[in-house]
């Protein structure tokens, strides 16, 4: 047995987070030059006049000045995707089939873990607790998000995907559209029943709130939420902990093994129908986390709360190549700052023609161009199409 | 157990079809239904029986001109009697109508070529769209912002060119299909699927927020007035000397206009559905059925596969299109929020548990769907609520404190996705299941039914 701590070992535990840098330093790099030089473009444009006018700015300046606080929104929102895309990624690497019903097992997490705050909420622990105990009973919430959404994950692959496992995909797929549907119902109706309606506040605990100066650009604070942070922070520990699940450990192995050859996997000894369930119950526990962190960033939720940002992670992982772990993580933070960009400066560079609302629209225009034009995505190795 | 009830209702099928008895049993039951709508029109187990009748002339054996006299009769005199009486049941005809073209459009996308669509709401909403634009005075508020006031100005185009909306719907809609066709010929399977999802949304969320910089579509308030088409020139007189005494009523305008668009939806649908049977049994519905079994083979057979897809994406395409400009008329208000993912699941949900690929099955799914949504649920929600005003109290619970959450209208997503899941593990090929499917499959098992073999 070797040391845990081999050299081996670390390697796969750093290099997840090495991933993170690059890949987030990358997209933000990427995504602020594009974002300069088009500013350049636009001095002297009717949106550069108007800037001028009402706030004393060129367009540049004012571009420079608000890309700080794009790319850390960009980089948070991106973490999240990133998490719920993984669960998509995993799904099909293993099944090659899509599983819709994965932005409801995120709704599912978000909804039993500000459940679970509410609770504590009511027991009045959550007033009194300190900044120490707020992070303790944040990181209690998150863990009873995961363990919800992983169990209804493996129910719903028990029930409603493995009668079907050999039939073709698309039957699969519409089977997993219809749970995706009763899910959001379910949550609704539970939800509604339980105290006349199907929408959720997260109580205000802690200093999730409170901002943390970074550094000061010019007259301008740029500052970052506590509660970014610490979406940052699990969303990083979750990806290290996966990335040594799936490479580092024998469990690991036997889910690459079945992702990459069911039949021979089965013969080698794999119990196969048990690595598919981990496989889902890993993929929904990281969607439930994600789901109790974008209840904490963005504090109200509803039933219907999964639909967005589960076809953007969607999208995000077709767009970092579709069944590969670390597409999924570069495709996340790639739409989470091509999305923060488009709500940030749309409005302004088309004079409000076109504002932020359009931003839903990117992801849309991104998935399909990815799918027609590169369907193995950014990283992806050959993806074969089935009909 | 089941096999028995399967061959009773056999023995029972060919026992009514003996000799002269189904006329009897079809003229007998139209007769009993009509009259119990007649006589108490808010009975829902009357128009049940009523439904059943209609379905009757179908299913038993009867000469076929007596058939088509039967129906034509029923559809053009006995429906607008019983609408004029109540106009809740014109309006469940309608929609189903409606839907059934809906449902036969997408069939042909999904069931007859195999390309799986889930933005079909999308070409709805661009007829619709189509004549809400032109047929309102949205033209004349371009450069204003939102607004719900009513104008003065009088209607941007004549009602007359509704009719010619109705073929242009059809083109547009077309046109569009063909263009969201395109990334067909690229993309196979789940992912096309995704793409057309992708689709629907643009379409929805563009209609949603172009009330700038150009007022196009009036945003999320949605345009209203629409105009309706013009009554052809003495029809109310004539409706009200002939009906008057057997409605028991003066029939007004707004009825007249809600018994036009029931026939207007009737001749679509029947364009509709005699369009998709020349299609099915035509030598491009036979390619389309090579394409979703095998599209490698039919390639080798020398069928164009992309030109037929993208031909299968205008057609469906084009049915929607049609209703879309009918909808906007008969509601005189279209809004983004009828053309949601919840609506092309729910066309989609008709096609998947009639039978896809069978028009027969398809009609009967969406008239099955529709029932339960506008008036199942809708009495359901209604004895609900009269629980709820009662005293009454079972095993103890007191149904005054049901929340009234519980509404079962509001739980479609429930209904159509717990459908949708049961369909696919035991009935993949639909409730009636296309001729054609059960030709071939002859022995195999029903799960490889919806497509082709993994490739």
């Amino acid at each position: 047995m070797r040391p845990f701590m081999g050299s081996r070992n670390l390697r796969q535990l750093l290099l997840p987070i090495g991933q993170v840098v690059v890949f987030v330093t990358g997209a933000g790099a990427i995504c602020s030059l594009v974002m300069l030089l088009l500013a350049l473009l636009f001095r002297g444009s009717a949106a550069d006049q108007a800037l001028q006018a009402t706030q004393g700015v060129g367009i540049l300046v004012y571009t420079f000045n608000s890309l700080p606080q794009v790319l850390i929104d960009g980089m948070t929102i991106g973490f999240v995707y990133a998490a719920i895309a993984l669960g998509y990624t995993m799904v099909y690497g293993v099944l090659q089939f899509i599983n819709f019903a994965h932005s409801e097992i995120f709704a599912i997490g978000a909804f039993c873990g500000v459940e679970s705050l509410i609770a504590l909420n009511k027991m009045g622990v959550l007033a009194k607790a300190s900044t120490m105990g707020a992070f303790m009973y944040l990181g209690l919430a998150l863990l009873v998000g995961m363990a919800a959404s992983g169990g209804m994950a493996v129910l719903v692959e028990r029930v409603a995907y493995r009668p079907l496992r050999n039939s073709p995909t698309l039957v699969a797929l519409i089977s997993a559209i219809g749970v995706s549907f009763a899910l959001q119902d379910l949550i609704r109706l539970t939800e509604s029943l339980t105290t006349g309606q199907f929408y959720r506040v997260i109580p205000t605990f802690g200093n999730f709130d409170d901002r943390i100066n970074l550094f000061r650009l010019g007259s301008k604070v740029i500052d970052i939420q506590v509660k970014s942070v610490v979406v940052i922070i699990a969303a990083v520990l979750m990806l290290v902990a996966l990335n040594y699940l799936v490479n580092s450990t024998k469990v690991g192995k036997a889910i690459r093994a079945v992702a990459q050859d069911k039949n021979t996997a089965a013969l080698m000894g794999i119990n196969v129908n048990a690595m598919i369930s981990l496989t889902f119950l890993v993929g929904g526990a990281l969607g439930g986390a994600a789901g109790v962190m974008y209840a904490l960033k963005f504090t109200r939720i509803d039933p219907f709360v999964g639909f967005m940002p589960g076809i953007k992670a969607f999208a995000a992982a077709v767009l970092g190549g579709i069944g590969n772990l670390t597409g999924a993580l570069l495709g996340g933070m790639v739409l989470g700052m091509i999305e923060s960009f488009a709500g940030a400066y749309l409005g302004t560079y088309t004079m409000g023609a076109f504002g932020a609302e359009y931003k839903d629209m990117v992801a849309f225009l991104i998935l399909i161009v990815v799918i027609v034009f590169r369907p193995n995505g950014l990283l992806g190795e050959h993806v074969s199409q089935k009909a | 157990m089941k096999e028995s009830l399967k061959s009773r209702s056999q023995n029972l099928l060919d026992f009514l079809n003996r000799g002269r008895t189904p006329y009897f049993a079809s003229i007998g039951l139209i007769i009993l239904g009509f009259s119990l709508v007649y006589a108490s029109p808010r009975s829902i187990p009357g128009f049940l029986l009523f439904v059943f009748a209609a379905s009757s002339i179908y299913w038993l054996k009867m000469n076929r001109a007596v058939q088509l006299g039967l129906a034509v009769f029923l559809a053009v005199v006995l429906v607008p009697i019983l609408g004029a009486r109540n106009l809740f049941y014109l309006e469940v005809i309608f929609q189903i109508a409606v839907f059934s073209a809906l449902a036969l459009g997408l069939n042909i996308v999904v069931g007859f070529s195999g390309l799986l669509n889930f933005g079909y709401m999308a070409f709805y909403a661009v007829g619709a769209y189509l004549w809400a634009f032109f047929g309102s005075q949205q033209p004349y508020l371009l450069h204003s912002t939102v607004t719900t006031k009513a104008l003065n100005t009088p209607f941007f185009l004549a009602p007359d060119w509704f009719y010619l909306f109705v073929f242009l719907g059809v083109i547009v809609a077309a046109i569009l299909g063909l263009l969201l066709g395109l990334p067909v010929l690229r993309v196979r399977g789940d992912y096309l699927a995704v793409i057309t999802l992708a689709f629907g949304e643009i379409v929805r969320q563009l209609a949603n927020n172009l009330d700038k910089p150009i007022n196009f579509t009036n945003g999320p308030q949605g345009i209203t007035p629409i105009q309706r088409p013009t009554m052809p020139e003495g029809v109310l007189k004539l409706f009200n000397q002939v009906i008057q005494p057997v409605v028991g009523h003066r029939v007004t305008e707004n009825q007249a206009y809600n018994i036009l668009f029931y026939l207007i939806a009737l001749l679509v649908v029947i364009a509709v559905i005699v369009i998709t049977y020349r299609l099915d049994d035509s030598k491009v519905g036979r390619a389309w059925t090579a394409i979703r079994e095998d599209e490698l083979s039919a390639g080798a057979m020398g069928i164009n596969a992309n030109k037929l897809k993208l031909g299968a994406f205008a057609v469906g395409a084009s049915f929607a299109g049609a209703m879309g400009v009918l909808f906007a008329a008969s509601r005189t208000f279209v809004s983004p929020e009828t053309f949601t993912f919840l609506q092309s699941v729910g066309v989609l949900t008709m096609v998947i548990l009639g039978g896809i690929g069978s028009i027969t099955g398809v009609i009967v799914g969406a008239t099955v769907v529709t029932l339960l949504n506008i008036q199942v649920l809708q009495s359901f929600s209604l004895y609900l609520s009269q629980l709820r005003q009662s005293d009454a109290v079972f095993l103890g619970f007191h149904w005054k404190n049901l929340s009234n959450q519980l509404d079962p209208t509001k739980y479609q997503r429930l209904i159509f996705g717990i459908v949708l899941v049961l369909m696919m593990i035991y009935r993949p090929a639909g409730l009636l299941p296309a001729a054609r499917r059960k030709r071939e499959l002859g022995g195999e098992p029903e799960g490889e039914s919806l497509e082709g073999k993994e490739a």
